[in-house]
């Protein structure tokens, strides 16, 4: 388990700002509701993760995966939740990708740059400078 | 506990797809026991599934409730709701409470009938081993 216990709580202003967008206008939400959903939330992730963990150990898998979890949803009984958790996956996906290739773009936008400004100088400096240059590599998280 | 100001927030939700923080959501994940690790599309489906559920448990209490004539939302119309739905189950149970005691409870309160229930279970296991 977690070291220090107020790590498992989410954000109260997060949870406060879905709660009120999920509800009608001008509901007033007790502290002790807030708190409580927010606890919930907290049991929600656990009992998931553990559910999620269960379809991969039974594919000897040791990495859970999105399948995992839209399974665990299942197991759950939140049905209600694969299509709406489907369609963000996606957005997601498709979002992850063109940040990679923003990314790309931007190192080769770089090595234009620096081509352009060692234009002025020596042909032989400019070779020199660009064995020198280290290949960029983007790490991923 | 800090709080992202309101325009980080936005910003990130809008770059990530999320309200909630993942990095909290996978720290939550990673006490479970057993689990290795997470890929990223898990973790993203987690935290968004979290929101889902955020949204679920507020809006049902809230349509079960009392409240809905006092146009408010109290912890006895979660209570109640918790309850009475089978998919709200799992707040009921020994893993609810464990995280409750970690999360800091409210022992006056509802889901503590089971919460008092396990703690009486808590002390004769402890009273067997001794």
């Amino acid at each position: 388990m977690a070291e220090r216990p107020e790590d498992l709580n989410l954000p109260n202003a997060v949870i406060t700002r879905i709660i009120k967008e999920a509800l009608p206008d001008g509901v007033n939400v007790s502290k002790e509701a807030r708190r409580a959903i927010s606890q919930a939330a907290s049991v929600f992730v656990l009992y998931a993760t553990s559910c999620a963990n269960n379809f991969a150990m039974k594919a000897k898998r040791k990495t859970l995966n999105a399948g995992d979890v839209l399974a665990a949803m299942e197991e759950m009984e939140f049905e209600r939740f694969l299509e709406p958790l489907r369609e963000a996956l996606e957005v997601y996906k498709k979002g992850q990708k063109g940040k990679k290739e923003v990314s790309e773009q931007k190192r080769k936008d770089k090595e234009k740059k620096n081509d352009a400004e060692n234009k002025g100088q020596e042909e032989e400096e400019e070779d020199e400078r660009m064995e020198d240059e280290p290949e960029e590599e983007e790490v991923e998280n | 506990m800090s709080e992202n100001s309101p325009h980080a927030d936005a910003h990130s939700a809008a770059s990530k797809g999320t309200s909630l923080p993942v990095s909290r959501v996978k720290l939550i994940m990673k006490s479970s026991p057993d689990v290795s690790s997470i890929n990223q599309d898990a973790l993203f489906l987690t935290t968004k599934a979290t929101e889902l559920f955020v949204q679920y448990l507020a809006l049902s209490s809230f349509n079960g409730g009392s409240g809905k004539e006092t146009h408010s939302l109290s912890y006895s119309d979660l209570a109640c709701t918790a309850e009475q739905t089978d998919t709200l189950q799992f707040l009921t149970d020994k893993l609810a409470d464990t995280i409750m005691l970690l999360t800091d409870i409210l022992p006056k309160k509802i889901f503590a009938r089971d919460y008092l229930k396990s703690l009486e279970q808590i002390q004769e296991e402890k009273d067997a081993d001794d």
